[in-house]
C-alpha cells in the first residue's frame, strides 16, 4: 500500500527493444482488465449519469422513464445541502486533525525511528487487518456512555454530568480520522523516508531555525506524499456514511447515509444517483483543483 | 589455459558502414573498422560519443539502422543477442540479485542445455579468483568481486567476441589498477578479442593493442596507444588523450625534410614525417612533458626550440612540478618537470624559457578560426573524469 | 531548561508513539471483548474472563458461514484481479502504445471514485441488466475495485526493475520465454504478493459496495453490520482478534525472514568484504 506514494515520479521511458514487432501485445495484455474496468466501472457509471435524469415520480416496480429531469440536482440539493456540507465539513475537520497527528507520526517512523522503523510501520498497518466494522464497534464501546473515558471526563468535569460522547459530531469526526489515518500516513511515509537528513543539516547550517527548517525544506519535499496522501484520505472520508450511522445520530448523518437509503431504502433510484452524481462531482472538483494547486501531476 | 582453446571457426570482428539514429539524433554515424581476433581493443570518448550504442549493436540490444556487424564472414547485424557467440560484461554488472553467483556463472551454460556444469563453474571461478563463494548471493560481494563474477559469468561461454561496457567504472582508483592489470591477464590466457568501451584514457592506454577515439559518433583516430600519444590526428586527439599546447600558426612549406611554420610571429620548423599538413593553417603540438624549462635563452641547446614567458603558477604533484608560462602573446603553456632532482624549481613570476626537441613537435591541420589551444577546454575530459 | 531541551529533542517521537496508541485502542479493546462473557446481548462492557468464545468460534453458524463467503470471495477476487492488474502493468510499463493516457485514466478513476458511488453505479447496472444479486456479483464488483490497486502496485516494482538484467539474460542465451520465467518474473514476484495481499484485504473488509450488490447473500462485514443492530456475539471479536494476530504473524515471519538473510550475510562476508556502500 506503501506504492500508492510513487507520487509525482514521471512514467519510466518506455523501450521496446524491437519497435514493431509486438505492436499488438500491449492491448492483448491491456483487454482483459481495461474490459473489466469499462463493463464493470465505467458502463455503471454513464448509466448512473443516466438514470440521474429519470422521471422522478417512477419507481422499481413501475419502472422509470428517461425525460431528462434534469431538475432532480436542484431538488436533491435543496433536499439535502445541509448533509452536504456536513459530508465535507466532517471530512474536511478530520483531515485537519488527521494531518495534525498523522505528520508527526510519518516523519517520526521516517526519520526518528532507526531500528525500530519496521515495527513502527507494521503498528501504523495492522489495524487495517481487523475488519473496520469491527474496529469501529470497538469506538463505540470505548466512547459508550457507561465507559470508562466518559466517566473520567465526568470526572474531571471536562464534561458536563450528562454529558456523552458517543453519539456527537465529536465522535463521528474521531472515526473518520481513526478510520482513514493510516492512508494519509503511508504516503506521506514513504516520501519523508526518501528524504535526505543532510538536507536539514545543510538548511540549519545555513542560519534556519527548526521551524524555518521544517517549512522550506522538509515541507515541500514531503509535497508528493502529502498531495496523495490527503487524497487517500479525504475521498473515502467525504463518501463515508458508516462512521455516521455507528456512531453518531440522524443529526450527524452526512450524505453518504443519505444515498445510502435513496437506494437500499427509499428504492427512489433518481434522486440516489442524482445524490452518488453530485458527490462524485464535488468531490473530483475539489481533488483536481487541489491537484492544480499543489502541482502534481500523477498522483498514483 | 589451453582449454579454453576456441572451438568456432575463427574470425576477425567487423563493423562496416554501421549507423544507429535516434529520431533525428545520430549516434553512431557510418562506423566502419575491423577488431583482428584475439586483440583487446579499445573504444575510448567522452559520454555521449556513441560508444556504448556502438557497443549494444555489437552485442545485439540495439538495431543498427544501416550497416553491418561481421563475425568472419558471417553478418550478425540482426541475430537475436542470445544467438549471438558474443556475450557481454554490463556496466554496473547486472548480476541477477536472486540467484547465487554460481547459478549466475552458470546460467548462460544453464540456457544451451548443458546439464553438468559444476567443473565448469568452478573452473571459472577459480580463473577470477573467486574459489568458494559460489553460494553467495551479489549483494554479499564487494564491487570488486562483483565485477569479477561479471566477468566469469561471460568467459565461460566462451565467446568469440567478449565486451566490455566501462566495467572498472564502479570501482575505486586502485581496485581499478588492479582490475586493469587483472583483465589483461584473463585476456592474454583466454585468447578471446576484448572489445572494452571506456572513457578513461588511462585505463585504454594500459590494457588496449588498439586504441579508438570516438567523437560525435566517428573515429577520429585508430592505432596504438603509443603512437596514438606521440602522434595524435586531431586537436580532438591530441586534448583527449592526454594535454597538449597546440599553438595556432601557418605552415609555409616543406623543404629539407622539414615543415617550417610561423606561429606568433616566431619561426618554428617540425620534422615533414610529424606533419599532417604542410600548408596553411596549422596547429604546431608539443606534449607538456616534452618541454624542459630553463631560465634563460642561452641554456637552450642546438638545435631545439623555444618560447619566452613568465612563470604564472607552479603546482606540485608529487611525480611532477606542473608550470604555466605566460609567452609574450598572452597564451599560457604547459610544461611538466620531472622531480627527478635533476633541475631547480622555477619560483612564480621569474621569467623563463621553454624549450623542446622539434622531434617531439608534432604540426595539425587548423581551422582558420581556430586559436592556440593549450589546456584542455573544460567540457573535453583530460584523464578519469571520476 | 533541560527538560525544555529533552523535550524539544524528543516531541516529534511522543507525540507519534501517542498517536499510534490512539490506533491501536480499538484493537485491544477488541481483543478484551473476544474473552469477555457479555452480561447481555446489548452490552458491550467487560463483564467476565472466559475463553469459550476463542473454544467454539462458531457458536453462532451464520457468522462462521460468512467468514467463509468472505474468504472464498476474497480469494477469487484476489486471483482474478492479480492476473488481470499484472498483466495491465506489464502493458503499461513496458510498452509504448497508443491511447496511453486514458487507460491510467481508466485505472486512477476507481481509486478516485468513493466507494459508494462504485457501489450504486454498479446496483443500477446490475437492475437494469436484469442480473439476480448474489455470489458472482459480489465477485464482479471486488475484482472491479482490486484491479486498480494490484495496477499500481505491480507497476511500481516492475519500473524499479533494471532493464539491464534482461538485456544481460539475453546476451547470456536466454530466448524471450526464458528471460521472462528466469529473470523477469521471479523479480516482480515479491510486488505481485504484495499486491495479491493488499488485493485480498481490500476484498475481504469491504462492506459498501457489497452492500449494495450482495443481493441476499451476506459476507462477515455485512454480518457484522447486520448484528450491530441486534448486538454483536462477542466471536466477531475472536475473528478481528484472529484476522490482526495472523497478519501480525505474517510480518514477523516475513521480517525474520529478513533479518536471517541479513545475519547469513554479515557470517558469509569475509571482514572488510562486506556491501560496498558506494
Amino acid at each position: 500500500m506503501t506504492l500508492l506514494a510513487r507520487t509525482g515520479s514521471g512514467e519510466p521511458p518506455p523501450s521496446a527493444p524491437r519497435p514493431g514487432r509486438h505492436r499488438l501485445l500491449p492491448y492483448l495484455l491491456l483487454l482483459p482488465g481495461a474490459a473489466w474496468l469499462l463493463i464493470f466501472f465505467g458502463v455503471p457509471l454513464a448509466q448512473l449519469a443516466a438514470a440521474s435524469l429519470y422521471d422522478p415520480s417512477g419507481s422499481l416496480s413501475t419502472g422509470y422513464a428517461m425525460t431528462w429531469a434534469f431538475g432532480n440536482y436542484p431538488d436533491v440539493v435543496q433536499a439535502y445541502w445541509p448533509q452536504f456540507l456536513r459530508s465535507f465539513g466532517y471530512a474536511g475537520l478530520a483531515l485537519v486533525l488527521a494531518l495534525l497527528l498523522g505528520y508527526p507520526l510519518a516523519y517520526a517512523i521516517a526519520q526518528k525511528a532507526g531500528r525500530w522503523k519496521n515495527l513502527l510501520l507494521v503498528c501504523v498497518v495492522a489495524p487495517m487487518f481487523t475488519s473496520f466494522l469491527v474496529r469501529t464497534l470497538a469506538w463505540k464501546t470505548i466512547l459508550s456512555d457507561n465507559g470508562a473515558l466518559v466517566g473520567l471526563l465526568r470526572d474531571v468535569h471536562l464534561l458536563a454530568p450528562d454529558g456523552r460522547l458517543l453519539a456527537t459530531p465529536f465522535a463521528v469526526v474521531l472515526g473518520l480520522t481513526y478510520n482513514f489515518l493510516p492512508f494519509l500516513v503511508l504516503p506521506l511515509y514513504a516520501s519523508l523516508e526518501r528524504l535526505d537528513p543532510r538536507l536539514l543539516e545543510a538548511a540549519t547550517d545555513l542560519y534556519a531555525s527548526p521551524a524555518q527548517a521544517f517549512r522550506r525544506v522538509t515541507l515541500p519535499l514531503s509535497m508528493p506524499g502529502l498531495v496523495a496522501g490527503t487524497l487517500l484520505f479525504f475521498i473515502p472520508a467525504s463518501g463515508d456514511y458508516i462512521n455516521a450511522e455507528l456512531l453518531g445520530t440522524p443529526n450527524e448523518y452526512m450524505i453518504g447515509n443519505v444515498i445510502d437509503s435513496a437506494f437500499l431504502v427509499r428504492l427512489d433510484y433518481p434522486q440516489g444517483a442524482a445524490l452518488s452524481f453530485l458527490l462524485m462531482a464535488a468531490i473530483l472538483a475539489v481533488v483536481f483543483g487541489y491537484l492544480r494547486r499543489a502541482g502534481t501531476e500523477e498522483v498514483l | 589455459m589451453t582449454g579454453m582453446a576456441r572451438e568456432t571457426p575463427a574470425g576477425d570482428l567487423r563493423l562496416a558502414n554501421l549507423t544507429k539514429r535516434f529520431g533525428v539524433f545520430t549516434a553512431v554515424d557510418d562506423l566502419s573498422l575491423t577488431i583482428e581476433q584475439g586483440s583487446f581493443f579499445a573504444l575510448l570518448g567522452a559520454s555521449g560519443c556513441g560508444k556504448t550504442t556502438t557497443l549494444r549493436m555489437i552485442a545485439g540490444l540495439e538495431e543498427p539502422t544501416t550497416g553491418q556487424v561481421l563475425l568472419g564472414d558471417r553478418d550478425i547485424a540482426r541475430l537475436r543477442p542470445y544467438k549471438r557467440p558474443v556475450n557481454t560484461v554490463f556496466q554496473s554488472y547486472a548480476l541477477f540479485p536472486h540467484l547465487s553467483i554460481f547459478e549466475n556463472v552458470a546460467f548462460g551454460l544453464r540456457r544451451r542445455g548443458i546439464r553438468s556444469v559444476d567443473d565448469e563453474v568452478t573452473r571459472m571461478l577459480s580463473l577470477v579468483q573467486l574459489d568458494g563463494y559460489g553460494n553467495r548471493r551479489p549483494a554479499q560481494l564487494s564491487g570488486g568481486q562483483q565485477q569479477r563474477v561479471a566477468l566469469a559469468r561471460a568467459l565461460i561461454n566462451r565467446p568469440q567476441v567478449l565486451l566490455l561496457d566501462e566495467p572498472l567504472g564502479a570501482l575505486d582508483l586502485k581496485l581499478r589498477r588492479q582490475m586493469q592489470i587483472e583483465l589483461k591477464r584473463i585476456q592474454i590466457e583466454v585468447g578471446i578479442t576484448f572489445v572494452h568501451v571506456t572513457h578513461d584514457q588511462e585505463e585504454a592506454m594500459t590494457m588496449a593493442d588498439t586504441v579508438a577515439v570516438m567523437n560525435a559518433g566517428r573515429i577520429e583516430q585508430l592505432g596504438a596507444p603509443a603512437d596514438i600519444y606521440e602522434f595524435p590526428a586531431t586537436a580532438f586527439v591530441a586534448n583527449f588523450l592526454g594535454q597538449s599546447n597546440l599553438l595556432a600558426g601557418e605552415a609555409t612549406g616543406a623543404g629539407g625534410g622539414d615543415v617550417a611554420v610561423t606561429a606568433h610571429g616566431t619561426r618554428f620548423s617540425v620534422p615533414a614525417g610529424r606533419s599532417r599538413a604542410d600548408h596553411g593553417p596549422v596547429h604546431l603540438g608539443v606534449r607538456p612533458e616534452k618541454l624542459i624549462l630553463v631560465g634563460s635563452a642561452d641554456q637552450v641547446p642546438q638545435g631545439h626550440q623555444h618560447v619566452t614567458g613568465v612563470v604564472t603558477d607552479a603546482s606540485y604533484v608529487g611525480v611532477s612540478t606542473q608550470y604555466l608560462l605566460r609567452t609574450g602573446w598572452g597564451t599560457e603553456v604547459s610544461v611538466f618537470a620531472a622531480n627527478s632532482g635533476a633541475s631547480e624549481r622555477v619560483p612564480v613570476g621569474s621569467e623563463a624559457v621553454a624549450y623542446w626537441d622539434p622531434r617531439h613537435a608534432f604540426l595539425l591541420p587548423r581551422d582558420a578560426a581556430d586559436t592556440d589551444r593549450t589546456s584542455p577546454v573544460l567540457d573535453e575530459p583530460v584523464g578519469a573524469p571520476s | 531548561m533541560r527538560l525544555s531541551r529533552w523535550l524539544a529533542d524528543r516531541w516529534v517521537m511522543i507525540v507519534a508513539l501517542l498517536v499510534l496508541g490512539y490506533l491501536a485502542l480499538p484493537i485491544l479493546v477488541v481483543a478484551a471483548l473476544s474473552f469477555n462473557r457479555p452480561s447481555s446481548r446489548l452490552s458491550y462492557d467487560f463483564n467476565e474472563f472466559t475463553l469459550d468464545n476463542w473454544r467454539q468460534p462458531c457458536a453462532t453458524s451464520d457468522m462462521c458461514d460468512a467468514v467463509v463467503r468472505s474468504v472464498q470471495i476474497g480469494f477469487l477476487a484476489t486471483v482474478v484481479a492479480t492476473v488481470l492488474g499484472t498483466l495491465m502493468a506489464f502493458a503499461l510499463v513496458r510498452h509504448r502504445f497508443r491511447g496511453r493516457s486514458g487507460i491510467n485514466v481508466l485505472i486512477f478513476l476507481p481509486m478516485a471514485t468513493p466507494e459508494l458511488v462504485m457501489g450504486t453505479s454498479l446496483l443500477a447496472l446490475f437492475v437494469s441488466a436484469g442480473v439476480p444479486q448474489g455470489f458472482w456479483t459480489i465477485l464482479i464488483a471486488h475484482v472491479m475495485f482490486c484491479v486498480s490497486f494490484v495496477v499500481v502496485t505491480v507497476k511500481a516494482r516492475l519500473a524499479g526493475m533494471d532493464r539491464r538484467l534482461e538485456e544481460a539474460a539475453m546476451d547470456l542465451y536466454a530466448n524471450e520465454w526464458q528471460t521472462f520465467r528466469r529473470i523477469t518474473l521471479p523479480l516482480v514476484l515479491p510486488g505481485i504478493v504484495a499486491a495479491a495481499l493488499l488485493a485480498f484485504s481490500l476484498s475481504f473488509d469491504d462492506f459498501i459496495i457489497t452492500n449494495f450488490n450482495a443481493g441476499t447473500t451476506v459476507t462477515f462485514p455485512m454480518y457484522v453490520w447486520g448484528a450491530a443492530q441486534r448486538g454483536i456475539p462477542p466471536q466477531v471479536n475472536v475473528i478481528g482478534t484472529a484476522m490482526f494476530a495472523v497478519a501480525l504473524l505474517l510480518v514477523g515471519l516475513s521480517s525474520l525472514r529478513g533479518r536471517r538473510a541479513r545475519r547469513a550475510n554479515l557470517l558469509a562476508g569475509p571482514p572488510g568484504h562486506l556491501r560496498r556502500s558506494s
